[in-house]
């Protein structure tokens, strides 16, 4: 009789406090993800179906959209440009990463930091610089020989600085990764340096190239800055959004073309998943790291390629900041600080600099406490019920929606007359708020790696001493986790400074973001001041990552100890 | 007094209610039937374990036996699918772990690295009853009774291995819980430390006659400390006992063979009765009387009871047994030896072994005592 009272009734799991205060954790989690991420991007699907006067449209407007030539080539120019600057940049950024990583060169820090350099403005700085050097009154135009740099000439040459850095990050992590023993073993076979080459560091690297290639190719499909600066007329999917919404109020078509913005990102990401998983298996913990000896004949000439490629870089902004200084480009080449002076370009002037630095610290700070305790009660709290996979699952979804699509999203969704939370729109909340969802992805990697580096049995020791797990959390996971934390809270701030994409449609009359500013002073025709504005946002993002270098150095040195 | 207590697989429901009536009533953790699955994993089946006051009971398995799983279904970490736990009369089956009483020591040591040894000591030691000054000597007291009464202000990191240990056991027995729990204790140390700590850990265990739990897969180990041992495999218990029991009298196969080292044959029950034929040599073993036949059995011996003589001095009854390797072991010499088809492994002390003059290709004589052959039916 007993056995069958064990067999049939399973037991109920009588949950701790701790175990409870982590559910509830988890469902508020979940909420805010539903809340700002799902409910969106729900509301911009069912768009896309409606007609404009709120009744079903079924197909029609995918139909419309199929048969209307223009927007398809725009469709087809993103993906073009989008590959074309994928092959152009993942060598250049293979070539710079194995230097900093398989190389012995000078100041190896410098070249590291030079190489974010464009991460740390918007978009539309590079862009503006060629346009300084190769635009109507470009000082090296002559150089075309008659072409444009507005189209995708322009496009490709600006995406490239943009979009070296994530690919020579990506890059430089699979190749930092590198097992000595394999080299060792190679070595000893007596393969010849261009076959170790080939059947070690290649194969090594192999999803590393998948993954820059996808996300060069991601960041060119769905950025909005660089195509509306340089493009002209050349029309591109992130700008057709634009012009649907913000152009013709077609919030329907918008939609549409959303989706299809959404669709070759959601393919990247699908593939980069797997080529990250994949990435996993090859790597043993035993591996011992590779350390690069000195050797001329390869050192010298990746030397060389690093000063060209920094100096590129540094230059490129360096044309910006000077024409962001220079009283009438190119004519008049005496300097001003005029173009500073915004007020007289955009009626928010420097407020515009105030806002998104109160936007980006609120981001910064929200963002921050959000992703590390969502991050810790899914990889620490209860695992049973499909809670936690759909969290987890919801957590990696922002990566895959582009800045613009999940902006459109939530014009549509808390713009509805219906929508208890429309309150939220136009105001500094909506767009800390789009920030944080936008940017979390990478936040909740982070967070996620910190916290599995820590000892798995750290909650139950706290268990065993009848220690609350938040005492825990807070005397022991935070602090071990710093300094990931501060990575995140700095990620988040220098992305909503730097990000135009997903605040376009989202800033009201006073909340007008910097980067937002920008593109207006430029559709303006005010070059000089976009630039001068690119120039301040850059200085305020560099002077975040100073401040990060700085207080994870005093936390380096005050943490020495128990750090091995 | 160790509670002897073996259950043989496949009659556990026999033994459970056989043993309820003689169960004596001061067993201070009694696991009842517990069985725990992981989807269609099954980690345990039907485990049952009674725990006395003040015992040291080793749990002790190859990996993947079920040993750590019920270490974490007693602690509360991953409770089980089926069965009770009771700790001193309370059912703790489904109480979350800080609802339990015990201390528990992980194979990671899992201290808090960003916490001096003084603080991970005192982690556990907070609350009203804990005022400041009765802390700090409690932290004292502690470190005193591991050896490490001088290193409070150091970070873990700026510890050896050994010394993290002893901090984590002074962490866990910082509330004085009714019951210690060790996973896998000292298999992170070097071998000399690990025999010097375990040593240490059973004589402060006796001194605080706190009652243990440990789980290994180091036989010397649970061994060398013990009071008895749970022998597991497959998610089973194979055999409860002192380590003496499960060493002398196996009372399983895997057991023979798991604990020390044994050679191992098929045989045949033959007649009369006490003797079996293996590989056509007609052995004595008194262990096989009560079996019919013509039975198959599987016989293990142990190496430190095979006799060895030079051949001219064969006493009746010895095989033939041709040298094949010998391995130098400083105490002991092993020697592998064939006679015929029969593989054995003997142990001798290395005076012993100069008097045989045995080395490869010198034929001996072998003699297996008939007492010490453990014989063990096959399943039909």
């Amino acid at each position: 009789m007993s056995d069958a009272v064990l067999a049939g009734a399973a037991p109920r799991p009588c949950l701790s406090v701790d175990q409870r205060v982590m559910r509830w954790g988890l469902w508020l989690a979940l909420a805010f993800l539903l809340c700002f991420l799902a409910l969106p991007l729900g509301t911009l699907l069912l768009r896309a179906f409606e007609t404009p006067q709120g009744g079903f449209a079924g197909f029609e407007n995918f139909r419309i959209y199929a048969t209307t030539p223009a927007l398809l080539a725009a469709a087809w120019n993103s993906l073009w440009t989008g590959a074309v600057t994928a092959v152009i940049v993942v060598p250049l950024a293979f070539a710079y990463a194995y230097a900093l990583t398989r190389a012995c060169l000078p100041a190896k820090p410098l070249f590291r930091a030079v190489m974010m350099l464009p991460l740390l403005a918007p978009s539309l700085l590079p862009a503006l610089a060629l346009i300084y050097l190769f635009g109507n009154q470009g000082m090296l135009r002559g150089l075309l020989m008659g072409g444009s740099i507005y189209g995708p000439t322009g496009i490709v040459t600006a995406q490239v600085f943009y979009c070296f850095p994530s690919a020579a990050l990506i890059l430089s992590v699979a190749l930092a990764t590198a097992d000595a023993r394999l080299y060792e073993a190679a070595a000893a076979l007596r393969a010849s340096r261009l076959r170790i080459f080939w059947t070690v560091t290649l194969p090594g690297a192999r999803y590393g190239l998948v993954s820059a290639g996808v996300v060069v190719f991601t960041l060119v499909v769905t950025d909005f800055g660089i195509p509306k600066v340089i493009g002209g007329q050349f029309p591109v999917l992130a700008t057709d959004v634009y012009k649907q919404v913000v152009g013709l109020q077609n919030f329907n078509m918008g939609a549409v073309v959303g989706l299809v913005l959404l669709l070759p990102a959601v393919l990247a990401f699908l593939l980069d998943r797997w080529a990250s998983r994949q990435r996993t298996a090859t790597m043993s913990g035993r591996a011992v790291p590779l350390r690069p000896t000195p050797r001329a004949a390869r050192d010298r000439p990746l030397l060389v390629f690093c000063v060209l490629v920094a100096a590129l870089l540094v230059g490129i902004v360096g044309v910006a900041a000077w024409g962001s200084l220079v009283r009438f480009w190119p004519y008049n080449l005496s300097l001003t600080l005029d173009h500073y002076d915004f007020s007289r370009f955009d009626a928010a002037g420097w407020q515009a600099v105030w806002l998104s630095v109160r936007m980006a610290a609120l981001a910064a700070v929200i963002g921050t406490v959000v992703v590390f305790v969502v991050a810790y009660v899914l990889d620490r709290g209860p695992q049973q019920g499909p809670l936690p996979a759909i969290g987890r699952f919801a957590a990696a979804i922002p990566l895959a929606v582009p800045g613009l699509v999940l902006g459109l999203a939530y014009v549509l969704f808390f713009n509805h007359p219906a929508n208890p939370l429309g309150f939220l729109y136009g105001t500094l909340a909506i767009l800390v708020l789009n920030s944080v969802v936008h940017f979390y992805t990478v936040g909740h990697l982070t967070a996620v790696t910190a916290i599995r580096q820590l000892d798995p049995e750290f909650e139950s020791v706290g268990a065993s001493l009848r220690v609350p797990v938040w005492v825990t959390f807070g005397r022991v996971t935070v602090p071990m986790c710093l300094p990931a934390i501060l990575e995140i809270a700095v990620y988040m701030f220098v992305n909503a400074m730097t990000t135009v994409s997903a605040v376009i449609f989202l800033y009201g009359p006073d909340t007008k973001p910097a980067s937002v500013a920008m593109v207006h002073m430029d559709e303006a025709g005010q070059a000089s001041a976009a630039a001068a504005m690119g120039v301040v946002i850059l200085s305020i993002t560099i002077t975040a990552k100073l401040g990060q270098l700085a207080l994870g150095a005093l936390l380096g040195r005050a943490t020495q100890a128990w750090r091995r | 007094m160790p509670i002897v207590s073996a259950s043989q697989p496949g009659i556990a429901t026999d033994y459970a209610s056989a043993a309820a009536s003689s169960r004596p009533a001061e067993a201070y953790l009694r696991v009842e039937e517990v069985g725990k699955q992981f989807g269609t994993f099954v980690a345990l089946r039907r485990v049952n374990l009674e725990v006395a006051t003040g015992e040291f009971v080793t749990f002790l398995g190859p990996s993947g036996c079920g040993k750590t799983t019920l270490l974490r279904g007693i602690a509360g970490l991953d409770p089980p699918t089926t069965g009770r736990i009771l700790q001193e009369g309370r059912d703790i089956t489904h109480l979350p772990p800080a609802e339990r009483d015990f201390g528990i020591v992980f194979q990671s040591y899992a201290l808090f690295p960003n916490l001096t040894v003084n603080a991970n000591v005192a982690y556990g030691l907070r609350g009203t009853a804990w005022p400041r000054a009765r802390v700090r000597e409690r932290v004292v007291e502690l470190l005193g009774i591991v050896g490490l009464g001088d290193q409070g202000a150091k970070y873990p990191a700026q510890l050896s291995g050994g010394q993290q240990q002893r901090v984590a056991l002074a962490r866990a027995l910082a509330n004085e819980p009714g019951l210690l729990l060790l996973d896998e204790p000292l298999s992170a140390l070097d071998a000399i430390v690990r025999q010097h700590l375990r040593q240490e850990i059973r004589s402060l265990q006796q001194r605080l006659g706190v009652t243990t739990v440990m789980v290994t897969h180091d036989q010397e180990e649970a061994m060398g400390v013990s009071d008895r041992i749970v022998v597991m495999s497959n998610g089973r218990i194979e055999q409860i006992g002192t380590p003496a029991q499960v060493y002398d009298t196996p009372a399983t196969r895997f057991v023979a063979g798991f604990i020390g080292h044994s050679s191992r044959f098929e045989a045949v029950v033959d007649s009369p009765s006490g003797m079996v034929v293996a590989a056509g040599q007609r052995l004595h073993a008194a262990a096989a009387q009560s079996l019919l036949y013509g039975a198959r059995i599987t016989c293990y011996i142990r190496p430190e009871h095979v006799r060895l003589d030079r051949r001219e001095a064969a006493p009746p009854g010895a095989l033939p047994a041709v040298v094949t390797g010998l391995e130098f072991l400083g105490s002991v010499c092993r020697i592998s030896l064939e006679a015929g088809p029969l593989r054995l492994l003997a142990a001798v002390a290395p005076a012993e072994l100069a008097a045989l003059e045995a080395a490869p290709g010198i034929a001996l004589a072998a003699t297996l005592p008939p007492e010490r052959v453990m014989v063990f039916p096959d399943d039909v």
